[in-house]
């Protein structure tokens, strides 16, 4: 902030507040010509007002909140481009990337500067960080075996998670998996669910209506809910089949899915965007677009290790 | 009385009965609709499904209705009758003052119909789209030039401190309204906010919190200078407690916006100047309080007998607490726990139920039988029951949200040992559904209130001149 805007912002905020102090002097002391508490003679509409002196226990008030005012600005940052006598900041500020926001922590610190936002991080760096330090040297196959760890993971997995997949991990219509089946899109290992986890997933399902069109469409889906073995039209399903060799290419020939692009098992009568005739029917008609983000910036590897734990003990009891 | 309600000029009262009919009409839409989201956030089942029956347009739709349609039509009647009776002359010019009417109600009609189809700038309490943004700032012109007009032709020397305030709550709704609502329009529905990020967070809680400062304090001030006085038949209390306070409190209120953005982009010289002015600003908040509680000095028994002074005194009461809870709000260590929280909206409504629905009801008891040419309300008894009814609600109303948000303050703060956080979102919404239902129940409490008052003013104004006998106790002097 330039010279300029911080005299302009000071001139009017301590302006300001001087001003109040003046007019409350002004008025304490009796500037009216008429003796105190009696009328002012004016008369509106039948009301008159007296003359009487302000409230002392209010004048003090106003003082205090006065002279407050100044402290506060003294200490704190308020006058334009003033740091305050503690140097005090809420975070470091107009930092646009994380890159700058992690060198600026590290210059604010050799400083010695008060930034309450590092602060609280270097706190909780050197309070919890250990704990979970200590978690990720064990294999997420074993950790999920400790219930305490299972605990920490539930926690961390129901305030960044459970918003998707559901308080229970059961997950929900609309492509947010269930975690609890055993059945895996990607992958069920330990480091499979790592790896999701911190790089997260986009899964793609491309429209089929302009190359299928209506008809073709009818019958791939006949034929993909009979390799779960429901009931269908089993003319539209054999034609069905000569075209699921296009979806083959993800699905495999047998439409048991491919985890290396997260396509889905057809099979299992599992569905991520429903398995109604209408649902399935959309989804091959629109395709489906699928993401998981990543939780390297939020979480980082150590808590994601904890959490993969966490979904793991879900499927492996 | 007597003597000086014979001189009287022959005042514009169709304009007043216009706007005073209204805010008991825009009363009752705006509030049930309040009542009725309530109960969706209790059972979510009530928006059956339907996008324009759903929280998300029909909360900006309640505010709107409460603040603009109600509080509005309430400023506009009794700022019309108090710069007429106050100044002994009749209103500038008849032709603006219904077009103030007749605009602002179209305004209110557009809101009813555009904010539930889900037009909406999404700034809040200014949600309106950029056309009818333009209509309001016409019918507000038109109501500035006509209330400093007939303040211009005055036939006494000085000007009434009621006015003081109804006219800086003109002029700064004014710069505000115009100032946030700044916007790029792309189709006849729809537009963009001029500014951006932080800036445009920075501008909308300027004009926010003085749509609370200015539309709801200083207007509804006005209000109170006039008819507490009135009401008590008592010289208010001290004119150099109306300066100070007066000068103090609009020159204040202007910095208070930073204290929405605790914590926030907003840079930390900014929340540090809306936290010192808003602290400041608790003084001269209060002094409008003693100066209207103190005025019953002498009239005190009146009280007792009187419900509409009653409406007006506990006003002032839910008023004070407010304005002694809104400072507290804004330091920013109270700040870190109420933020975000309930305890907002229980502020909120102490301000918006305690303070401006209460005082409002006050004045238009106050008004109706002098309107209408009738010498008192057709039944004070249901006047006292509209005042339990309301203060009742009120408190629930209160109570409920305050223990509801320091709940839910606390639970999103608590931690365990391993620096998890301690509760989940929908765990603390579960603990906050027992006060939803109870918040719902006080706003039940105060829409009955409000369809009583309707009935009684139904039976006040339709009742065949001669009926109602004079009632002694809640005659204003």
């Amino acid at each position: 902030m330039s010279m300029f805007w911080t005299i302009w912002i000071s001139v009017i905020t301590l302006g300001l507040i001087i001003g109040c102090y003046v007019l409350l002097r002004w008025c304490l002391s009796n500037q009216t010509g008429v003796p105190e508490g009696e009328s002012m003679g004016h008369e509106f509409d039948g009301i008159e007002e007296l003359n009487n002196q302000l409230p002392r226990w209010w004048t003090i008030m106003f003082y205090m909140t006065i002279i407050w005012g100044f402290i506060y600005l003294a200490l704190y940052p308020g006058l334009g481009s003033y740091e305050g006598f503690f140097g005090w900041k809420s975070s470091n500020q107009g930092i646009l990337t994380l890159e700058e926001s992690a060198q600026a922590r590290i210059d604010a610190k050799e400083q010695g500067k008060f930034v309450e936002y590092d602060r609280e991080l270097d706190y909780a760096a050197e309070k919890f960080d250990p704990i979970f330090e200590a978690y990720a040297q064990i294999p997420v196959e074993e950790l999920a075996k400790d219930p305490e760890a299972n605990k920490v993971g539930q926690r961390l997995f129901m305030q960044n998670c459970s918003q998707c997949h559901g308080s229970d991990a059961r997950g929900q219509n609309g492509g947010f998996p269930n975690l609890t089946d055993n059945d895996w899109l990607y992958g069920g290992s330990g480091e499979k669910i790592v790896e999701t986890l911190t790089l997260g997933r986009k899964a793609a399902m491309p429209a089929w209506i302009d190359v299928m069109g209506e008809q073709g469409i009818e019958e791939v889906v006949e034929y993909a809910l009979s390799l779960s073995g429901r009931e269908v039209d089993q003319q539209l399903a054999d034609a069905g089949k000569v075209r699921f060799a296009a979806c083959a290419a993800c699905h495999g020939m047998d439409g048991k899915g491919n985890q290396a692009l997260g396509a889905p098992n057809l099979t299992d009568n599992i569905w991520l965007y429903g398995g109604s005739h209408r649902a399935v029917t959309e989804t091959l008609t629109y395709g489906r677009n699928g993401v998981m983000p990543s939780f390297k910036k939020t979480l980082g590897d150590d808590k994601i290790h904890v959490v993969a734990s966490y979904v793991y003990s879900l499927s492996n009891d | 009385m007597s003597e000086i309600s014979q001189a009287q000029p022959d005042y514009n009262y169709k304009v007043v009965r216009q706007f005073t009919i209204m805010t008991i009409v825009w009363g009752i839409i705006g509030m049930g609709l309040g009542a009725f989201i309530a109960a969706q956030l209790f059972a979510p089942a009530l928006n059956f499904d339907t996008p324009w029956l759903t929280f998300s347009r029909l909360r900006p739709l309640h505010t709107n209705a409460v603040i603009f349609a109600f509080g509005g039509c309430a400023l506009f009647a009794t700022s019309y009758y108090i710069v007429q009776r106050t100044s002994q002359v009749r209103l500038f010019s008849d032709k603006l003052a219904a077009f103030t009417f007749w605009g602002w109600q179209a305004v209110i009609v557009l809101a009813v119909v555009s904010l539930p189809l889900g037009l909406t700038s999404s700034k809040e309490y200014a949600e309106l789209e950029w056309p009818i943004d333009i209509l309001i700032t016409l019918v507000w012109l038109a109501y500035i030039i006509n209330f400093f007009g007939t303040l211009v032709i005055r036939k006494v020397s000085h000007i009434y401190v009621a006015n003081w305030f109804l006219g800086a709550f003109m002029l700064t709704v004014a710069v505000l309204h115009i100032g946030n609502s700044m916007a790029i329009p792309v189709s006849f529905t729809k537009s963009y906010s001029l500014y951006a990020g932080a800036v445009d967070a920075m501008m909308q809680w300027w004009y926010g919190h003085n749509a609370v400062g200015f539309f709801l304090t200083a207007g509804f001030l006005g209000m109170m200078y006039y008819f507490v006085p009135k009401q008590a038949g008592r010289p208010v209390y001290s004119y150099r407690l109306s300066i100070v306070h007066f000068w103090a409190l609009i020159s204040l209120y202007i910095w208070a916006g930073p204290h929405h953005l605790h914590y926030t982009a907003l840079p930390d010289w900014t929340q540090s100047l809306g936290m010192v002015m808003s602290i400041i600003l608790f003084v001269p908040s209060w002094g409008g309080m003693i100066n209207g509680i103190m005025t019953l000095s002498g009239a005190w028994h009146k009280l007792r007998t009187d419900p509409v002074l009653r409406f007006l005194i506990v006003s002032l009461s839910f008023y004070g607490m407010s304005t002694f809870e809104g400072p507290m709000m804004a330091i920013k260590t109270v700040n870190a726990l109420s933020h975000y929280t309930d305890w907002t909206i229980g502020h909120v409504h102490s301000g918006a139920l305690g303070w401006v629905a209460m005082i409002t009801i006050g004045s238009v008891y106050h008004l109706i039988p002098i309107l209408f040419g009738q010498p008192a309300m057709y039944s004070t008894r249901l006047i006292n029951v509209h005042f339990w009814l309301a203060t009742i609600g009120v408190v629930l109303y209160i109570v409920a949200m305050w223990m509801s948000g320091v709940l839910q303050g606390l639970m999103w703060r608590a931690v365990n040992a391993d620096g998890t956080l301690t509760y989940s979102f929908v765990e603390s919404l579960e603990a906050s559904k027992p006060f939803y239902v109870v918040r719902f129940i006080g706003g039940c409490f105060v829409v009955t209130g409000m369809l009583i008052m309707a009935y009684n003013t139904w039976k006040t104004v339709r009742a065949p001149k001669g009926s109602i006998a004079p009632d002694v106790t809640t005659q204003p002097a």
